[in-house]
């Protein structure tokens, strides 16, 4: 499903206006800037309750929502599940947040202990936090298994654990913070151009490779193979990013919590 | 329950902790004579919701507690009471105690008479101390996304709220913000009156909806749909399935024309017709006006007097406060959250001259000190700058500093939204410094920032002001 007329990425923001509990849409803004950046065209469509999604895209995006707002989606974004997994199949990019990323696994089991189906993108399945169980909430530092990417920083807030199944990758191991569980010191998942992750908001923004490899699997997928460095094209948000990154680093290594080995 | 004795006994211990703080030269000791004095007695709070003889109203809400209670206090002074009310941000039930510290003197004793109490609450934190301090009043002002780390979602505060309504054995009148449907539709639990405020003027809507207005889903499960929106999720709403719909406000604004430093309103009491000058910028400051009219109204306080109040009072503490420091005016601007922080943006743009609603015409006006720090206060969650609009302010900014412990984060966010910081400086008096020097003689320096680096950088500037520390000053 490749459309190479033009320098076009067709970005798909999914239910933005019921989940975007933790600053989504600073991923959205990364990745238009981040596209303009690269001599790209961020086509962004929304797609929310009720609406159907379109033939074809380059780029998925959905964030993060609470136990109320995923009971709202989940059985639609379910029956989306066999075309998200055919993109996925495909190569299509994709990012799912915090919330998003535990509807994106096989299941999720709420506070209320009912189980809401999940898209099956990722073999994950996720349970929320039981009574006497903390939150997952602090700053974030992870090494992500994608090559290029290195050191991923952020901030987590979720109740739920997630654990892996047989057919999963990690997206990151947990180096401060908590990641998929607090267990297993894996963070997010990875299933070909698909991410899962717990960091929220501003993940793409301050990660400025991570930005990078997500732009050029959706470029890829459109059928654009080469793209400019980042350095050399827009300079404003390089700059900052990569200040953002490295401050940010700093404060999770100071105030994040180290991973028990 | 304690004794008289020895509720006076940990008065006194208290106002002691507190002194000793200060000499230390340990900032204000807001929270430190509370803490000691709630642990000698605990039922502190209690006595203090019966202590002013006109009893007790209490403000809660995500945006405007502390200007609606400044306001409010303005209202009953003009009223002929006095008041006995809590220090800005002093919200939890330390701060509360840590009031009466204050107003007990040396001996312990507080002398309530000719009274009203005046207590604005934290939202979260009201729920158990609504029955302790058994408000005549409770004024709801509206229900943003604010430190998701701290408040967790906003359904369940606002649940939590209805709960404690519900469960009231006395009859306490509501308050409540008619254009916000998560405050307005508490109505339905009330065992009082109920007084509302509302924005009738249609032309003060947004062209469009932010962002940070998520979605807002009625009791009965729809989806609300808003004919209006004045910010985020706040306008003129109603459910398309059960009916449910912003009421008629009994305190409204009919007219807004928003001004620079102030808003000329006209406002409707009842069926009363009265011309207000709101003494502070923005759409939100008009809000927090309706509000404390609308507690008048629900105190007894006649209209005219009201009015006149709220028309002579000025900025609350490090809300809007106007200051001149060599040769430049430098206002101070509170940022807690997306909401506020996308009105204040409104209100900046309006307030030189642009429509506010970025119509490309403007130049680079804007001098700006932009701060950011990630305490505990402030939301240890920085993320939450990506959902204000910032975006709106291309153009507009002539120059910007980026400061506070996260001041890479912020000139990031602004650099996603177009805007290059000129500095990037974490300590405060240096980035103030480069602000000042960037700001022509004679133009305006607007600092945003939020909780904690407020309280630093509102004291610098102060000082050079020839103004005092916070704690110095009347609260
Ligand atoms: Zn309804």
């Amino acid at each position: 499903m490749t459309d190479g007329a033009g320098r076009v990425i067709r970005v798909l923001s999914l239910y933005d206006d019921v989940m975007n509990v933790y600053a989504d849409r600073g991923n959205t803004l990364a990745v238009q800037r981040g596209a303009a950046a690269l001599g790209l065209e961020a086509d962004v469509l929304r797609v929310s309750l009720g609406e159907a999604l379109p033939e074809a895209v380059n780029l998925v995006l959905i964030g993060g929502g609470q136990d109320r707002e995923q009971r709202r989606i989940a059985d639609e974004l379910a029956a989306h599940g066999p075309r998200l997994r055919e993109w996925a199949a495909e190569g299509v990019a994709m990012l799912a947040v915090c919330g998003g990323f535990q509807l994106f696994g096989r299941w999720y089991r709420d506070t209320a202990g009912r189980t809401l189906p999940g898209a099956g993108v990722f073999d994950v399945t996720s349970v929320a936090g039981g009574a006497g169980q903390p939150r997952c909430i602090g700053d974030v530092l992870v090494d992500s298994t994608l090559e290029g990417v290195g050191e991923v920083v952020g901030f987590e807030n979720h109740g739920g654990r997630t654990y892996l199944g047989p057919a999963a990758q990690p997206f990151a191991r947990v180096l401060y913070g908590s990641g998929n569980n607090g267990a297993d010191g894996t963070e997010g998942a990875v299933h070909r151009e698909a991410i899962g992750t717990y960091l929220h908001g501003s993940v793409l923004p301050k990660n400025p490779r991570l930005l990078r490899h997500l732009l050029a699997a959706a470029a890829r997928h459109a059928g654009i193979e080469a793209l400019p460095s980042v350095e050399g094209a827009d300079g404003l948000m390089a700059r900052a990013a990569e200040r953002a990154h490295r401050a940010a680093v700093l404060v999770a290594r100071r105030r994040g919590r180290p991973v028990a080995r | 329950m304690a004794s008289a004795l020895q509720r006076r006994v940990a008065l006194i211990a208290g106002r002691v902790a507190g002194e000793a703080t200060r000499r230390l030269g340990r900032g204000g000791g807001t929270a430190l004579p509370g803490l000691v004095a709630g642990r000698l007695a605990p039922d502190l709070v209690e006595a203090l919701g019966r202590l002013a003889e006109h009893g007790a109203v209490t403000v809660t809400g995500t945006n405007g507690k502390t200007t609606t209670t400044h306001l409010l206090a303005a209202i009953a002074r003009e009223a002929g009471m006095e008041t006995l009310t809590n220090r800005s941000g002093s919200n939890l039930e330390r701060g509360l105690v840590t009031t009466y510290v204050d107003a007990a003197g040396r001996d312990g004793v507080a002398d309530g008479r000719g009274h009203l109490g005046l207590f604005e609450v934290d939202e979260a934190a009201l729920p158990p101390l609504f029955p302790r301090l058994r408000p005549r009043v409770a004024v709801f002002l509206n229900l943003f996304r604010d430190q998701l780390d701290r408040y967790g979602e906003i359904d369940s505060v606002a649940e939590g709220w209805a709960a404690m309504i519900a469960a009231a054995d006395w009859a306490p009148a509501l308050v409540l913000n008619a254009d916000d449907p998560s405050v307005a539709l508490l109505a339905e639990g009330a065992r009082g009156p109920v007084v509302t405020f509302g924005i009738d003027d249609e032309a003060a809507a947004l062209p469009e909806a932010e962002h940070a207005s998520d979605a807002r889903f009625c009791v009965c499960g729809s989806r609300f749909q808003h004919a209006r929106v004045f910010m985020g999720h706040v306008g003129h709403w109603r459910c398309p399935d059960c009916g449910r719909r912003r009421p008629r406000p009994d305190v409204a604004a009919t007219r807004v024309l928003l001004g620079v430093d102030g808003s000329e309103v006209d406002v409707r009491i009842g069926e009363g017709a009265h011309a207000l000058t709101v003494p502070t910028a923005g759409l939100y400051s008009v809000s927090n006006a309706l509000a404390a009219l609308a507690t008048a109204v629900a105190l007894g306080v006649p209209g005219d007097a009201a009015v006149r109040a709220v028309q002579q009072s000025g900025p609350a503490f490090g809300r809007q406060e106007r200051f001149q420091v060599g040769g430049r005016r430098v206002r101070v601007w509170l940022a807690k959250n997306p909401a506020g922080l996308n009105e204040i943006v409104r209100a900046l743009l309006a307030s030189r001259g642009g429509s506010g609603e970025g119509e490309g015409r403007e130049a680079p006006d804007l001098s700006l000190l932009a701060m950011l720090n990630d305490g505990i206060q402030d939301g240890q969650d920085v993320s939450w700058i990506y959902d204000a609009d910032l975006e709106r302010l291309e153009g507009r900014v002539a120059s910007l500093v980026c400061a506070g412990d996260r001041a890479e984060d912020l000139a990031l966010r602004l650099a996603v939204a177009g805007i290059e910081a000129d500095v990037v400086e974490r300590g405060t008096e240096v980035a103030l410094d480069a602000a000042l020097e960037r700001t022509k003689a004679g133009e305006v320096l607007d600092i945003v920032a939020t909780y904690t680096a407020m309280l630093e950088v509102r004291d610098l500037v102060a000082a050079r002001a020839g103004q005092g520390a916070y704690w110095e000053v009347a609260p």
